[in-house]
């Protein structure tokens, strides 16, 4: 990583922009070696500085032409230090290499406002530079409100910062080098403060219970609500799922702990529903579950869609009424696993269907679906869609489903894969209908349209063999759907 | 390969300091001058080596070449010299440290009745308070790592429960071993014939040495090697316990919850190593505005990525600890920080345990300097280039030779070592002037460090001075099959030379075994080898060391 920076060195000549640090040591004595100072060369990098009033944003440079975010490797100056033009300032780590960055003007050093070890998109402010002393105090402020008063002149600033974490590492951290920290103080060890760095966890509020009050690792775990479980374990898994529904929330749901913000975030907390959510789908991991997927014809349900349709029928209607008549030739689909040593085979086949309302997804479950005919489903369907808008479902008509139907194909989404709801065998995700090239067995080519649709199952009870035969009767139901008005 | 070489071998000024330099200004090969003399002129060198003595050198080579005729010369030498009195010895060492010995085991195979004063205990420093039971304390912190590294552990398939220690048991092991080590080294000098003069050695004038209180022996010679003792600056209360020096770190008496470092050099960068291994959190105190001076930025850089952030470290950088108050009355450690530029005030810190580390002192206080009109520079005796010791006056002190930690030229047991070899080659007819470039130094963290030669900073000033290009090559250990093997790929090497003639002028290596592995530079300086023919050297497949063949190979020499 840091074999790119100086082949660049001897390519540099940068006469002016040389400085020489002396090594005047503590140790008359220490000399490792004979002679003592050496000769820091400093090599440009692209604008790292932008005007903004007096007091100047140090921008996060972009470094390489791939590169989209730095991560501050250290701080080569620290608060209230003098800075003059071309002197380095911050070590930035890139995709490709650790680069000096160094400033194009003299000033102040005011804030830093990215701390070490922390990352930043390019163009984003790191630091502030001041002009002059006075400018420190402003710095500072504007550095701790961020965006709150952002100034008018500036407005077309790229990267605009309003958030409200960043403050606290600036405050936390290294003591501020004012001369102000005479009676305050918080003792800290170096462990605890890198942990607090970490969870953002502002160590002048934590209330030290190490030896003479001392702030130890443990008393910012403990403010930072961390327990001695792995919650993190949870936060990639997370992240990485494909909602049964399109709805925008879910993704974002619990990876906050482990990644820090990045400046210019904003933390939204979950709604209630969002919660539910996210902790179902925490739940979810438990559940050792695997997916099967299957091609359908639909030229023959297309065809009765447009017959049915004028009759109030819904394509959620058709394919839940069909999921239901499949599930009762297969009833292991349609069972689920409470205890993981048994299969609980249930009586009724209640078909629960995703659907996304604003900011949240919900599952109304049409009871009975395999009873039910088309009509009175697709009747139950509007009925149940109608009250989970005005949030009048109650706990039965959404938490009693046994199987789950999550259908995307109206997006055009040609296929995905649902996680299996707690409490649930089985849960179908279903793509678009798409005119696709089929050769029959007499090799005759053909338009037929066809749609992808995949099962996720609790493995412990549903096993492959299983999921292809439900899978192959639900396709014969699709393909030849005249049964399902019968 | 006639006399007339002895010419300018005799002008120290024209000896440079790298073997190739020495090439070039002289019609033979790099190899310093195999040159002896007759005994019965072999003072004429003490006294100096001036022009004046150059007909001493015209002995006959072929006879002077023979071993056994040297010995015997040499032998008859010690007692019935044709100097004007008898002495009790050839040569006198004051000191049974690490360079005391190694200039004893070099002057009795050269022949010279040998005679060793230590006031202490034999090991001096390295043994007992320093390289070498610290080795005793990494060795354990290096495993604890390995088995704490939970990671690193299962991408080997490894799985082993939880890693603890008994701060006893590691202490013992350091004790152990020094006095393991000590013993070896008494038994060597012991059994080769060299006599251990058990007291404090002082000089008392030119060619003779009061040992204890009323012991006076002559010799010839004398080398001072009395070493160092570990600096503490002023304001520093050191009680041993709570406020200690390496000294007492070693002994590893506790292990504290929270200890400073003062000084981030070698020896601070060793015990942050153990004492955060053994489950300590360390703060690092440094005058200088940036952690490990002295290791070449990038190397420094690459370290503290590796050794100080990701661990349980901290560090106050340009901070002077003016004031260091032991743990008492209930109270913890304090320790006063100024602003190293400006000096005021910076803030306070407490904490469970503070280590001083900020360098050694030479110690040679009462070692008679005064008889002999020699005044100390910080403590540090001056000498020449040949380790002879230099007058108030300017003026060479005959027969009287510094050696290691006490001249201060590079504080390091190993070149202590080589400066007394150096200097009883001299005294045995062979000049002699140590290449101080060539020496390596190490550092033996987890990776360790290493380093011979010049710096970058320093190669590019030196270039600059005298009109020569220099480059830089590197090459990573994620590229070595052996380092992956062993799951520690995190590595840089770097070698610092001159396209134009392939000389290497320096060598950093940081990764696995490092301190191992710049053998290989620092003997290629020694000897002056160039770059385009260590590339045509063999190295044994997989091993560490082709990190050094690939990072020879990738130079580029116009040659």
């Amino acid at each position: 990583m840091a074999s790119a920076s100086s082949s660049l060195l001897t390519k540099m000549p940068t006469p002016s922009n040389t400085t020489i640090s002396f090594s005047a040591s503590l140790s008359p004595a220490l000399p490792l070696f004979p002679s003592q100072f050496y000769l820091r060369r400093h090599r440009r990098t692209g604008n790292a500085l932008r005007v903004q009033s007096k007091i100047r944003e140090i921008f996060m440079p972009a470094l390489s032409s791939t590169m989209t975010e730095g991560k501050i490797v250290s701080w080569i100056k620290s608060e209230g230090d003098l800075l003059s033009k071309g002197e380095s300032v911050v070590v930035v780590e890139s995709d490709k290499a650790d680069m000096d960055v160094e400033t194009f003007y003299d000033g102040i050093l005011a804030a830093i406002v990215v701390p070490e070890g922390e990352s930043a998109p390019v163009g984003a402010p790191i630091g502030l530079l001041a002009e002059t002393e006075d400018e420190i105090a402003e710095a500072k402020a504007k550095a701790a409100s961020a965006g709150g008063s952002a100034p008018a002149p500036a407005a077309a600033t790229p990267a605009v910062s309003p958030s409200p974490p960043v403050p606290a590492p600036a405050a936390s951290a290294p003591p501020p080098p004012l001369p102000a920290d005479g009676p305050r103080k918080t003792v800290a060890t170096p462990f605890a403060k890198k942990l607090a760095k970490q969870h953002k966890v502002d160590i002048s509020k934590v209330v030290g219970t190490g030896p003479f009050g001392r702030v130890t690792p443990g008393d910012i775990e403990a403010a930072a609500g961390i327990v001695p479980t792995k919650p993190k374990v949870a936060a990639p898994a997370v992240a990485a799922q494909p909602a049964p529904i399109a709805a925008a929330a879910p993704p974002k749901a619990a990876s906050a702990p482990s990644t820090p913000a990045l400046p210019g975030s904003t933390v939204v907390p979950f709604t209630t529903m969002q919660a539910a959510v996210s902790k179902n789908m925490l739940e979810s991991l438990s559940v050792p579950s695997f997916r099967v997927g299957y091609p359908i014809a639909t030229d023959a349900l297309d065809a009765l869609y447009e017959k049915v349709k004028p009759k109030g029928v819904t394509m959620t209607a058709l394919l839940a009424k069909a999921a239901a008549m499949a599930l009762a030739q297969h009833p292991v689909v349609n069972a689920s696993c409470k205890d993981g040593r048994s299969f609980t085979y249930n009586d009724n086949i209640n078909i629960a269907v995703a659907v996304a309302i604003n900011g949240g997804l919900i599952t109304p479950v049409l009871q009975d679906a395999d009873k039910l005919d088309l009509y009175l489903l697709s009747q139950k369907w509007k009925e149940l869609v109608e009250k989970a808008r005005a949030k009048q479902l109650q706990p039965n008509e959404y938490n009693s489903g046994t199987f789950t139907l999550s259908n995307l194909g109206m997006f055009g989404v040609d296929r995905f894969d649902a996680i299996l709801p707690p409490g649930q065998g089985a849960i179908m995700a279903v793509g678009a209908s798409k005119p696709t090239v089929v050769a029959d067995k007499d090799g005759f080519f053909s338009v037929k349209n066809k749609m992808l649709v995949n099962v996720t199952a609790d493995h412990r009870i549903v096993y492959g063999a299983d999921l292809a035969a439900f899978l192959k009767t639900f396709s014969k139901i699709i393909e030849n759907p005249e049964s399902l008005t019968m | 390969m006639q006399a007339s070489l002895s010419l300018s071998v005799s002008n120290p000024a024209a000896i440079p300091r790298s073997g190739h330099g020495f090439e070039s200004s002289l019609p033979f090969p790099s190899k310093p001058v195999n040159l002896r003399f007759c005994g019965l002129r072999r003072e004429a060198l003490g006294f100096s080596s001036t022009s004046s003595s150059i007909s001493a050198y015209r002995s006959n080579r072929n006879a002077a070449r023979s071993k056994k005729v040297w010995a015997s010369l040499g032998s008859d030498n010690g007692s019935s010299s044709s100097a004007p009195k008898s002495f009790d010895y050839d040569l006198i060492i004051i000191g049974a440290g690490v360079g005391g010995h190694g200039a004893a085991l070099h002057a009795v195979e050269k022949g010279l009745k040998t005679a060793i004063v230590e006031g202490d205990v034999v090991g001096g420093t390295c043994v007992n308070r320093g390289c070498v039971p610290s080795k005793a304390l990494l060795a354990v912190s290096g495993r604890m790592r390995e088995l704490q590294n939970e990671h690193h552990l299962k991408a080997l398939g490894l799985q082993v429960s939880a890693a603890s220690y008994d701060r006893q048991g590691v202490a013992d092991h350091a004790n152990n071993l020094a006095t393991k080590i000590r013993s070896n080294l008494t038994n060597s000098m012991k059994a080769l014939g060299v006599d251990i003069l058990t007291g404090f050695g002082t000089v008392l004038g030119p060619q003779k040495v009061k040992v204890g209180k009323d012991t006076v022996v002559t010799a010839k010679d004398i080398i001072i090697a009395t070493g160092s003792v570990p600096f503490v600056p002023k304001g520093i209360e050191v009680d041993g316990k709570t406020v200690i020096t390496s000294d007492h770190a070693l002994k590893l008496e506790s292990v504290p919850d929270w200890i400073a470092i003062v000084g981030s050099g070698y020896i601070g960068l060793e015990f942050s190593d153990v004492y955060t291994a053994l489950g300590s959190e360390v703060t690092f105190v440094e005058a200088l505005d940036q952690l490990m001076p002295g290791f070449d930025p990038e190397i420094g850089k690459l370290a503290q990525r590796v050794l100080i952030n990701p661990r349980k470290i901290d560090y106050h950088t340009g901070v002077f600890a003016t004031k260091i108050t032991p743990a008492k009355d209930g109270k913890p450690v304090t320790i006063e920080l100024i602003d190293a530029k400006t000096k005021e005030p910076k803030e306070t810190l407490e904490v469970d345990a503070a280590l001083i580390a900020t360098g050694r002192a030479p110690f040679t206080n009462g070692l008679g300097l005064e008889n002999i009109n020699v005044a100390t520079q910080r403590g540090f005796i001056p000498v020449d280039d040949r380790m002879r010791v230099i007058d108030s006056n300017g003026d060479r002190v005959p027969h009287l030779f510094c050696i290691g930690d006490a001249n201060g030229k590079m504080m390091l047991a190993h070149a202590a070592s080589a400066q007394g070899i150096s200097v009883v080659e001299q005294l045995t007819g062979r000049d002699h002037v140590l290449n101080h470039l060539s020496i390596p130094a190490a550092c033996f963290t987890h990776p360790e460090i290493s380093m011979v030669g010049l710096t970058e900073p320093q190669a590019r000033e030196k270039a600059e001075l005298e009109g020569f290009e220099v480059a830089v090559a590197k090459t990573s250990f994620k590229a070595n099959t052996k380092a992956l093997a062993e799951n520690e790929g995190e590595g840089l090497a770097k070698l610092i030379y001159r396209p134009d003639n392939g000389e290497i002028l320096g060598v950093h290596i940081f990764g696995l075994h490092a301190a191992d592995l710049i053998h290989e530079a620092s003997n290629a300086i020694a000897l002056g080898t160039r770059i385009q023919d260590l590339k045509l050297a063999v190295h044994a497949h997989p091993t560490l060391s082709e990190v050094l063949d690939e990072l020879f190979k990738s130079a580029k020499v116009s040659f």
